[in-house]
């Protein structure tokens, strides 16, 4: 399987001529500043194969990297935003939804799928970042929602990746209550004994962190993610200091005790089989 | 900007003339002038509060003398037994739980505390609870569950404490399970927004089987200052902000987000306490009653179903 390839790609010197080739065959590590062959980090998993850096991957190419064979059913497309409250801040609410629609080709900031993992059939919600932030308005709860009532009817393990900055303000106390139906659903699966793992990605805050991705059976985060409550800012404003290095990354939670395992992309379908193969009571995944 | 209060200022004015009145005004003068001021003062107040905006429902919702959860324990129950302590880390003053009775009836009381002058403010936190408050919150609601207790809450609050040490001992994960917990909590839960209803850190306490409104208090995702200084880039337009959010009470009424609005005595609560306590009790009274006859095997399933209904999408 691609993400498992063994033999580690070759890193490219950074030069910087490199950097007028053509668009989209050579990127730049936004970490260490390597300049890499496009091909080279997508074969990584999107991870920077110099320093480790995870690069921000779409809600898609997420759900293929999970997936058996990267094959997946879609379900809930449909499902898509309104402007409950007609709201407007310097640019009106509906003109961002088709902004955000049209640049990302996404309904909205999640993607419902199901398929198998390992041989286990499993339902996983993924959150798309690049649909204004990945923000949980009232789509992104009621597919979630959705997702978790399909395990819960087909007896099958949830996963939702996170990726957002939060609730969605323009739906106001819409998005606030979507807290509160989502985390209602998985109080769902605690009942009915069905595993949810939440998978937690750069960045993962606010509302969104402060419900389902929390709630995890077990919680795992992608190395250097980003996840809290409030905001860095916020937090700053409020102390009146600086936080610390690695303040809310992923290393720092598990150190704290809030996520259960930091696991580096290129293992998380490996960590995801072998933990669902042991809730569920299915044999172990092939090595 | 202005005094965000300005419109409450002819009011007090009159106010403070009638306290005047009555410590000095000599005696036949006094009656006639002070029933004047009076009437001249509960016309005021009908005018002002006939037409606030959100922003100054803002006001009201915050207002320094407004009725904090402590005072409604001291109303509205008797033999109020504070329990302290999540059992894990500490004790959070800006969460007050425990038991009291309800006009007899055994009652779990759970609710933010804003403090009213600064030691106060400084103890309470300004009303923003830590992890401890809300894991304390759940354990006092566990007990109340084990024992068949209704619980009622009050919620008041600028929002959850966005500290470094709140998020060192999990805030997120504090608040993420009380909205779980609470939503298979097997007594009932009658939720009261009093005063402000600051995102997570008030939902934390507010999944219940019936959730009211005070009025004039709010419910939002985020505080009409932050959501300006995000969308708009500057705190200043909190204004346009609040109004934007549909925050108040009446705006959550009419998209069936709450259940109930309690009205507040003309001028806000803080104008007549006695009275609001009058309005919040007969509420709460119908509605335990009406709880007290449920099957608490079917709460979980009707307080999914309450809040599964909510959110607006197309295509569904």
């Amino acid at each position: 399987m691609w993400f498992r390839r063994k033999k580690k790609p070759e890193a490219v010197a950074a030069d910087e001529r490199a950097v007028h080739v053509p668009k989209g065959m050579w990127v730049k590590c936004d970490s260490c500043g390597q300049i890499m062959f496009a091909q080279t980090v997508a074969d990584n998993a999107e991870v920077c194969p110099k320093c480790g850096y995870h690069f921000r991957i779409s809600a898609r190419r997420r759900l293929e990297s999970l997936f058996d064979n990267g094959s997946y059913q879609e379900f809930d497309a449909e499902v898509a935003p309104t402007d409950p409250l007609g709201f407007k801040d310097q640019k009106r609410y509906k003109d961002r939804i088709a902004q955000y629609q049209a640049a990302t080709g996404e309904k909205d900031a999640v993607v419902n799928a199901a398929g198998t993992l390992g041989g286990i059939p499993v339902i996983i919600s993924c959150m798309e970042y690049a649909y204004m932030g990945g923000s949980m308005g009232s789509v992104v709860g009621e597919k979630i929602t959705r997702a978790a009532e399909r395990a819960l009817a087909e007896k099958a393990p949830l996963i939702v990746v996170a990726c957002s900055g939060g609730a969605r303000m323009q739906e106001s106390v819409f998005s606030l209550m979507q807290m509160a139906k989502i985390s209602a659903a998985l109080a769902r699966l605690q009942e009915a004994r069905l595993p949810y793992i939440s998978v937690m990605t750069d960045p993962t805050t606010g509302g969104v962190t402060a419900s389902f991705a929390m709630l995890g059976d077990v919680n795992i985060a992608e190395p250097k993610a980003l996840i809290g409550f409030a905001g860095p800012r916020v937090i700053e404003q409020t102390i009146r200091q600086k936080l610390p290095e690695g303040f809310q990354r992923a290393e720092f939670l598990l150190e704290k005790g809030m996520v259960d395992l930091v696991v580096h992309r290129t293992q998380m379908r490996r960590t995801l089989a072998e933990l669902l193969a042991i809730f569920t009571g299915a044999p172990p995944p092939p090595p | 900007m202005n005094d965000p209060r300005d419109f409450e200022r002819p009011i007090l004015e009159i106010e403070e003339q009638i306290e005047n009145l009555k410590l000095f005004g000599g005696e036949a003068k006094r009656e006639k002038e002070l029933a004047a001021l009076q009437k001249k003062l509960a016309k005021l107040r009908r005018e002002v509060f006939a037409k606030l905006t959100p922003w100054q429902v803002v006001q009201v919702a915050r207002h320094p003398r407004r009725p904090h959860f402590l005072d409604y324990v001291e109303a509205l129950f008797d033999s109020f037994t504070e329990l302290r302590g999540d059992r894990r880390f500490a004790d959070d003053p800006a969460v007050v739980a425990g038991f009291a009775r309800f006009r007899g009836r055994p009652v779990c009381l759970v609710g933010h505390q804003k403090g009213r002058d600064t030691k106060q403010k400084l103890l309470r936190n300004f009303g923003m609870p830590k992890p401890e408050g809300y894991r304390k919150a759940l354990r006092v609601m566990r007990l109340a569950e084990k024992f068949r207790v209704p619980v009622l809450t009050f919620i008041d609050t600028p929002g959850a404490y966005p500290g470094m040490d709140a998020e060192e001992r999990g805030q997120a994960e504090a608040i993420a399970y009380n909205l779980q917990e609470m939503a298979r909590l097997r007594t009932s839960v009658v939720v009261t927004v009093t005063g402000e209803g600051g995102s997570g850190g008030a939902l934390a306490l507010g999944v219940g089987d019936r959730v009211n409104m005070l009025e004039h208090s709010i419910y939002s995702v985020i505080s009409p200052e932050g959501c300006a200084a995000i969308l708009w880039k500057d705190a200043a337009r909190a204004e346009e902000a609040a109004a934007a959010l549909k925050l108040t009470a009446k705006d959550l009424l009419r998209l069936a987000l709450v259940d109930r609005v309690i009205e507040e005595p003309l001028g806000g609560a803080h104008a007549d306490p006695p009275a609001l306590f009058a309005s919040v009790a007969m509420v709460l009274e119908e509605q335990l009653s009406e709880l007290a006859a449920v099957d608490p095997g079917s709460l979980f399933d009707a307080r999914y179903a309450k809040f599964r209904a909510m959110g607006a999408v197309a295509g569904a």
